[in-house]
């Protein structure tokens, strides 16, 4: 059996508002093994980066964790108290966001920022945290390391940045690296280049789980996709699978959005609507109001998580009868 | 209050680092570019420099002590030896003034330091640990603020009693509010950064958060928050030695000189007018650099 190095088992994330609960992310399990790459995609607003936060433990108030398992190599993370959890941040765990334009204080050195993370996880003098720090640059392939380090962040470039954003996640080594939506503001020459460094990342053994509503990002270097809608995942399978077979009508819709430049494609088709309000989900398949296969029993019965094949499930009536 | 304070304090908390370090500019830089565009602060800057130069070498300046009595030439018109005048006891009213203007200037720059730090301090943990401690802390500074700031300085200094030690105190009591309520609103719109957000991510602990990212991050708003609070000092100081409640004689404080000059207003008025001259040079001069520094480190008064 592979080894895993994150497990999520039946996770659930509760807002509680003065208007009433809502439930971001509804009983989520998802599996990264060991030395791959997994994907989320899903709209916005469908709860990828709350499961992301709650992986981290950075959930804010008046949301929290209500239930579920986070499985961290073996360990069950999410009972830890919020000091064990900060350890883990950073050394075992670690993310990188969408915004590198904002993601770095303005007021403090590049190098610096990414050497407090080495400082913070182990004890080592000033010297050994900055050559820990240009040999992170090197391997994020950032050019001069020695005179980037010096530098402020507004000083360097969007793809520079994100690099710096990746060599402070990764300084320390971690076994599991968030990326949400780690090239969405970046060009695509940019992009392909951070997901090679993604890819580089995974073989020297940090699991990668790739957050993203980008399917070309998705099919060229995740191993296994789950997909995401309203809170919960509606689709999982590998990759190769999911492209070839889509069973769910969300997902199916999700590819048919995707304009592909060698077919001669007609009109774009689009899903109609938008995610609902998670205040007010349908009674039955969350994803009934917008779908065009939505028959009778779809508006009654919400539909569970059902393997069709090994290794790929879907949460739909009409793709299990 | 002077002007519009409430408003300046609002456009203080909009400043954004980015306006100077986005361009890579230095202090020498920022200084620069307020001599290019603002010329009455630059001005400011310079007759806050004198004054604080005149202050610091009072004693090399002047033949007199600042205590020296003459009797036999009590209220003095001003003359070559005497280029003031002279004051009730016959000290030498430049004398006085040069030797007031230190505690003055003290005055003005302590109580602002300390009200800036411990309002910054409260107002980032505030901002950044909400909940009881933010409940507590913003509901103690309504508080503070609900009263006429005079009124409470004039009771603090009643009960603590005179002394420049005590007028610190009580500038600082009186000042620390509207700092940390600035500072407040700057961290909540920090804190919800994404580098916030990143810093989090790779483990930094939440005191370090409020040291390193965020209390930097409202420096520009500090400094002038600084500026702005200087002359309130030196006017309450003035007020409070005026109703005798401050700096007690034989000391020299401009406040206290008023108030001693009162009472010769006809017969000898360079006694106030000179001390009353020297608190509005040096209050006007501090508003301006005040609003000089807004103006050069807001990125929206910025041309080109």
């Amino acid at each position: 059996m592979e080894r895993m190095t994150l497990e999520v088992r039946h996770l659930f994330v509760r807002f509680r508002t003065e208007k009433g609960v809502i439930t971001p992310v509804n009983d989520v399990s998802l599996q990264v093994p060991e030395g791959s790459i997994v994907g989320i995609v899903g709209e916005s607003a469908c709860g990828k980066s709350m499961t992301a936060r709650a992986v981290m433990g950075l959930v804010r108030a008046p949301g929290e964790v209500t239930g579920g398992e986070i499985i961290l190599c073996g360990r069950d993370i999410a009972s830890l108290p919020e000091k064990a959890r900060r350890q883990l941040r950073g050394s075992e765990i670690s993310m990188i966001f969408q915004e590198p334009m904002t993601s770095l204080n303005p007021v403090m050195k590049v190098g610096k920022q990414v050497a407090e993370a080495v400082l913070l996880h182990s004890r080592c003098t000033w010297r050994e945290a900055r050559e820990r720090t240009l040999a992170a640059f090197r391997d994020v392939e950032i050019p001069e390391p020695e005179a980037r380090f010096d530098c402020y962040p507004h000083q360097l470039s969007g793809g520079l940045r994100q690099r710096v954003m990746i060599a402070m996640a990764t300084v320390c080594k971690p076994r599991l690296l968030i990326a949400d939506e780690p090239t969405t503001a970046l060009d695509v020459t940019v992009e392909a280049q951070i997901l090679k460094l993604l890819e580089k990342l995974r073989d020297a053994s940090t699991s990668v789980l790739l957050i993203s509503h980008n399917l070309g990002v998705i099919a060229r270097v995740c191993d296994r996709v789950y997909v995401m809608y309203a809170g919960q995942i509606v689709e999982q399978a590998e990759t190769e699978v999911l492209f070839k077979r889509p069973l769910h009508p969300y997902t199916q819709g999700l590819f048919w959005s995707v304009s592909s430049l060698r077919e001669g494609c007609e009109t774009l088709k689009t899903i109609p609507g938008v995610v609902p309000n998670l205040r007010h989900l349908p009674e039955g398949c969350s994803f009934s109001l917008r779908c065009d296969r939505c028959v009778a029993a779809c508006e009654k019965e919400a539909p569970g998580l059902v393997e069709i094949e090994p290794g790929h499930a879907v949460r739909c009536l009409l793709a299990t009868r | 209050m002077p002007w519009n304070r409430r408003k300046r304090i609002e456009r203080a908390s909009d400043l954004r680092l980015e306006s100077q370090i986005g361009e890579e500019e230095r202090f020498g830089d920022l200084m620069r570019r307020m001599a290019r565009e603002n010329r009455t602060a630059m001005a400011s800057f310079v007759i806050i420099v004198l004054m604080a130069l005149a202050a610091i070498l009072a004693p090399l300046l002047t033949p007199y002590a600042e205590t020296d009595m003459d009797l036999l030439n009590r209220l003095a018109p001003p003359s070559a030896a005497h280029l003031l005048g002279t004051d009730e006891g016959g000290r030498d009213v430049l004398t006085r003034l040069l030797f007031g203007a230190r505690v003055s200037l003290l005055i003005g720059v302590v109580p602002a330091l300390l009200s800036l730090i411990l309002g910054a301090l409260m107002g980032v943990i505030a901002g950044y640990r909400g909940g009881m401690a933010d409940a507590i802390i913003m509901r103690v500074a309504d508080i503070t603020l609900a009263f006429p700031s005079m009124l409470l300085a004039m009771v603090i200094m009643y009960s603590l009693g005179g002394g420049i030690v005590n007028v610190f105190l009580t500038l600082t009591l009186v000042n620390w509010a509207n700092v940390a309520r600035v500072v407040r609103s700057e961290t909540l719109r920090i804190r919800s950064g994404a580098f916030v957000e990143a810093a989090r991510v790779i483990g930094v602990s939440r005191d370090r958060i409020m040291r390193r990212h965020i209390l930097p991050n409202c420096l520009p708003t500090l400094l002038v928050l600084f500026t702005l609070n200087i002359p309130t000092s030196i006017l309450t100081e003035s007020s409070l030695s005026f109703l005798g409640l401050g700096i007690q004689p034989p000391n020299a404080s401009w406040g206290l000189m008023i108030n001693t000059g009162r009472q010769y207003l006809y017969n000898a008025p360079w006694l106030c007018f000179a001390p009353g001259a020297a608190i509005m040079l040096i209050v006007l001069a501090f508003n301006f650099l005040g609003n000089g520094l807004l103006d050069v480190l807001d990125p929206r008064q910025k041309k080109q």
